[in-house]
């Protein structure tokens, strides 16, 4: 296997080659939070679908249920109604097929940055323990931090943490990977590299992601198609195809203008309700 | 290195004024021994054999009722932790009880026991379980739901998240949860040696004790410096080196 190649990625091209199908599909999802003073109408009614290979940002203000949908979609949170499916299968638990990238620091302390990449690849039963160590090695070198094996958390940074949680997410190889605005707590310098690498990774993975952010320009940068929600109660209101190639700086003046044409799709759709 | 130097000093310094303050005939030497006395007094309390017996016992009734407080109390306080009804009941308890001093269980111990090992054992549980229980169920619910979270997403459930992801994840209060059970329980153990008096093993709680009766002031000097020093040394072994892996591995952001 070369350097450049991915490993997995054999396995999603031969799935793209059975035709465009959904990789995933949610259907009429609506949630609703019940606190002992009210309850809040979390999400409402909300159908997408996902391509195998499509890489969906999911952009909107703080409490528009943006998270709670990816939760849903995670099998972390149920849904009071609706259903998600993934590749044709009810989706009724959180499972390794669909990885998820947190925004909080969700490393475990007590393993170092080997042990955390690892310990995915160790509920993995088909996986013999050489090809675990081997495919941990492999998704380190791909974030870059391969000479970072044995370094505790703690003494990682911000962007290194999320880096290793990425290779967390990627290295069992999952169809879907979720990603719950895993670059909100990291600056701008850091996050404008990162958005030079994932372009890069995702390219070679192929795998069917959901982005969830508040960051329009993050959004139009990463994402295929970007879906606008809005809040109270949660739904997506518009979606925007982004028909740039890959990879996209930031700063390209075609991007700019998607991501000013969707920021002003959020002023008209959701006035002056929006609350940030 | 230099650390140890210094307190090296700070403690040959404090024997000696001790025993300068000893010499200078200011006080009665039945009253404040010389710091020679004492090391005399224990020196041939170790050669007859009796210091070491009463640390012998000391040890292994400090050993087998922490050990009953943690099996205990570790569960009860995990258990206590997952359940908002224990919480309200268990944990008010163990919060109420905790409260009290355990020399207040002597009396109760004396009068369902009488003065046998039981009832020095019964203080010592007593004394170490309600602590623990606190700090496990304190602890476990501080534990950031991330990590299960992210855990159940790779495939973790059932014995393996409560193994490998909540058992490593409450390290940090499981180390003082059973340090603070270990203080509890050291104190619960002098109170009952010194007031519950047995002839099935003499502890350094009585080494004290008979110390006072015999007026051998020496004795109970001696019997104090022992007890300090294996708490010391307790505190040393048994802990500093859990709390230096949590520090390597947590950062500073252990609970501790």
């Amino acid at each position: 296997m070369t350097a450049s190649e991915v490993p997995g990625s054999s396995r999603a091209k031969s799935a793209s080659v059975a035709g465009p199908l959904p990789n995933l599909v949610v259907e009429e999802v609506s949630k609703w939070f019940r606190t002992p003073r009210a309850t809040v109408h979390a999400l409402d009614n909300i159908s997408l679908k996902v391509a195998a290979g499509e890489v969906v940002c999911l952009v909107g203000p703080s409490g528009c249920g943006k998270s709670t949908l990816l939760d849903i979609v995670a099998g972390l949170t149920k849904p009071d109604a609706g259903r998600v499916l993934e590749n044709g299968q009810l989706v009724s638990g959180p499972g390794q097929e669909r990885l998820v990238v947190f925004q909080e620091p969700s490393l475990f302390p007590w393993l170092d940055v080997f042990g955390n990449v690892m310990f995915g690849l160790r509920l993995c039963p088909k996986l013999t323990n050489a090809e675990r160590h081997e495919i941990a090695h492999e998704y380190l070198a791909l974030v870059g931090l391969e000479k970072f094996e044995r370094v505790h958390v703690h003494e990682l940074s911000g962007g290194m943490k999320q880096r290793v949680a990425l290779a967390r997410a990627l290295a069992p190889d999952p169809r879907v990977l979720l990603m719950d605005e895993p670059f909100g707590a990291l600056d701008a310098m850091t996050r404008e590299h990162l958005y030079d690498d994932i372009q890069r990774i995702w390219r070679d993975s192929s795998k069917t992601i959901v982005f969830v952010t508040h960051n329009i320009r993050e959004a139009v940068c990463l994402g295929d198609r970007v879906l606008l929600m809005s809040p109270a109660p949660g739904k997506i209101v518009q979606a925007f195809d982004i028909p740039l190639s890959h990879p996209r700086s930031i700063y390209d003046v075609e991007l700019v203008g998607h991501a000013a044409h969707i920021a002003d799709a959020l002023r008209g759709k959701i006035g002056g309700g929006v609350r940030e | 290195m230099k650390r140890i130097m210094v307190a090296f000093v700070f403690f040959v310094a404090l024997l000696g004024l001790w025993e300068l303050a000893a010499q200078s005939g200011r006080w009665s030497p039945v009253l404040f021994p010389s710091a020679r006395s004492v090391g005399q007094y224990l020196w041939g309390a170790l050669l007859d054999g009796t210091l070491t017996e009463a640390i012998l016992v000391t040890l292994k009734r400090l050993l087998v009722g922490y050990a009953i407080g943690v099996v205990i109390g570790l569960p009860l306080g995990l258990l206590t932790s997952a359940s908002q009804v224990l919480e309200d009941t268990l944990g008010s308890l163990a919060l109420g009880l905790q409260t009290l001093p355990s020399v207040c269980w002597v009396p109760l111990a004396l009068l369902w026991f009488g003065q046998t090992e039981a009832a020095m054992l019964f203080v010592v549980v007593m004394g170490t379980v309600w602590s623990v229980i606190i700090a496990t169920n304190y602890g476990a619910r501080t534990i950031p739901p991330i990590y299960a979270r992210a855990a159940r997403t790779m495939g973790s459930s059932g014995l393996h998240l409560w193994i490998r992801v909540m058992l490593p994840a409450s390290l940090p209060f499981l180390v003082s949860g059973m340090k603070q059970g270990w203080a509890f329980a050291w104190r619960s153990l002098m109170a009952a040696e010194i007031f519950v008096t047995i002839l099935t093993g003499f502890g350094l709680g009585q080494l004290l004790h008979y110390g006072r009766e015999l007026q051998a002031m020496d004795q109970v000097i001696g019997a104090m410096a022992v007890i300090v020093l294996i708490g010391l040394l307790a505190d040393r072994i048994l802990f500093s080196p859990w709390e230096r892996f949590l520090y390597r591995r947590w950062g500073t952001n252990v609970g501790l």
